[in-house]
């Protein structure tokens, strides 16, 4: 095959995905922005994407907290320790590691877990069915999703937070011998409100990379189970990959000032 | 080739439609009248195009070009909330049934009367119960799941969905296909009952012929995504057409060609 022919291909069949991924989206906020919601199913998916992930992302947060402080106390200077290890572990885990950690793991449960239900209705033709009982599926589907994760991502990355600074003060003061009062006071002297919102505001983002992405992929899989495992993996691929991309853009937007 | 009613008694009309998928036409020039109460069968072989008409006339599929009249009104050119409006008037039995998995099965039948049309959760299931009990369905059905019926079963909660907002129109996409011939001979009995208690106008998609011969007022055939024959049932045995003789008698040799390799 001409090179030229194989590039040209390439490079239709990526603006044509990310033409369709845009259409997707902006129907779905269109959608989000016109009554009616249904609550109920808000409610539902809430629980299976928000607390369903809560264990998953406190284990993930306590031990990235436990090895942060470990590495911290590793790489610095060690008589002098106590102080920067606290902060750092704090500002790592609100800043960084609680939302990015966090997004990637919900992205593995909830996204792959979307595209499949979506996916195997896509294949079954209830996605069609749902339309001749006069329910819109975008309404009834990809809304309550995109609406669950924006609001339980936060949610579970607060959580999260907590969990991880724990995480690195059990390790300082058992591990390390650090004196727990002075671990907490640093803790709480250096820690400013923006260190959490900013990591708060990038997990509402990720919620809404990872039921986007869990959506789109599912609404348009095709050929059985083969194109439902496809849907799955993208799914967890895209999202994962868009986290970390948009977690850089907005690291350099928030703290570039 | 078209059935010819006079226009008030028109429910459906398509003229002209053409759609493709890539490089493959799947409609074309496809003009199909379906008269208003009466139940059209369109048989053709696989690949033909026949579900691709069927999604066409619900929107969920726009042709490139041509009309899709519902009621006189152009569908393909339906705002979204139009659409769903048109929507309402539609009940459609699908080849697997495409029931939702994840609810009971009283509210799949119930799932157009609380979704669609905002009916009390306790009201839509009095109605869903004596929807399944007319395809002859116990109520302790209704609290089991879709997985755990047979086929036949399955098709038969179907049929209760398509039936239980009472539409003016119904479709059946391949409604036998799957089932015994017993199972399948009940499930045609079921049809022609709850289409004319509702007094609906019924389209049906089949390869079944003994299906069609039961169903059908009126017959036509699909052929390379066009209309190549339409006629009452009664025609279609003096059709004059070696395509639909081909295809009634179920003969290897013909003038449709299956893509095979002869050995």
């Amino acid at each position: 095959m001409n090179p030229l022919a194989i590039i040209g291909n390439v490079v239709i069949t990526a603006l044509g995905e990310t033409g369709r991924l845009s259409l997707f989206t902006w129907r779905a906020v269109t959608h989000i922005l016109r009554p009616p919601l249904y609550w109920r199913l808000i409610g539902q998916q809430m629980m299976r994407i928000g607390y369903f992930s809560l264990p998953v992302v406190a284990l993930t947060a306590f031990f990235t907290g436990g090895v942060l402080a470990l590495q911290i106390y590793y790489g610095s200077d060690q008589f002098n320790s106590e102080s920067i290890v606290a902060t750092i572990v704090a500002l790592g885990i609100t800043r960084e590691l609680g939302p990015v950690l966090g997004g990637l793991m919900v992205a593995g449960r909830a996204a792959a877990a979307i595209a499949a239900e979506l996916g195997t209705m896509r294949v079954t033709e209830q996605i069609d069915a749902l339309s001749t009982l006069s329910t819109n599926p975008f309404k009834y589907l990809v809304v309550p999703r995109v609406i669950a994760a924006v609001i339980t991502l936060p949610a579970l990355v607060f959580i999260g937070d907590v969990i991880g600074i724990f995480g690195g003060f059990v390790v300082g003061t058992q591990t390390l011998d650090f004196n727990a009062g002075v671990y907490i006071k640093t803790t709480v002297d250096f820690l400013e409100l923006d260190d959490i919102t900013s990591g708060l505001i990038k997990s509402a983002i990720f919620g809404f990379i990872i039921a986007m992405m869990g959506c789109y992929q599912g609404f348009h899989s095709r050929g059985g189970a083969q194109g439902v495992g496809r849907a799955t993996t993208n799914a967890v691929v895209s999202s994962s990959i868009l986290i970390l991309a948009a977690n850089y853009v907005m690291t350099s937007l928030f703290f570039s000032s | 080739m078209n059935i010819s009613v006079p226009a008030k008694d028109i429910k459906i009309e398509l003229k002209n439609v053409h759609k493709r998928f890539g490089k493959k036409i799947v409609l074309h020039d496809l003009s199909l009248t379906i008269p208003k109460g009466k139940s059209l069968v369109v048989i053709g072989g696989s690949g033909s195009g026949k579900s691709v008409m069927l999604k066409s006339i619900l929107g969920i599929i726009r042709p490139e070009k041509g009309s899709i009249k519902v009621d006189g009104k152009d569908v393909t050119k339906l705002s979204t909330s139009e659409r769903e409006k048109t929507l309402r008037k539609f009940g459609m039995l699908f080849q697997n049934a495409a029931l939702f998995d994840s609810l009971p099965v009283w509210e799949n039948v119930a799932f157009g009367l609380i979704q669609g049309r905002n009916m009390k959760r306790k009201d839509a299931k009095e109605i869903a119960l004596e929807k399944l009990g007319q395809v002859g369905l116990t109520t302790e059905i209704g609290d089991l799941y879709p997985a755990e019926l047979s086929g036949g079963m399955q098709k038969r909660v179907g049929l209760a969905r398509a039936i239980a907002t009472d539409p003016e129109i119904i479709f059946f996409d391949e409604p036998t296909t799957g089932l015994d011939p017993i199972m399948a001979d009940v499930i045609n009995d079921l049809i022609v009952n709850s289409v004319q208690k509702l007094g609906a106008t019924a389209l049906s998609i089949t390869h079944d012929m003994a299906s069609a011969r039961k169903i059908a007022d009126y017959i036509a055939m699909i052929y390379k995504g066009e209309i190549i024959w339409a006629g009452t049932r009664d025609e279609v045995d003096n059709s004059g057409n070696e395509y639909v003789d081909q295809f009634i008698h179920g003969r290897a040799d013909g003038p449709i060609k299956m893509d095979v390799l002869k050995p």
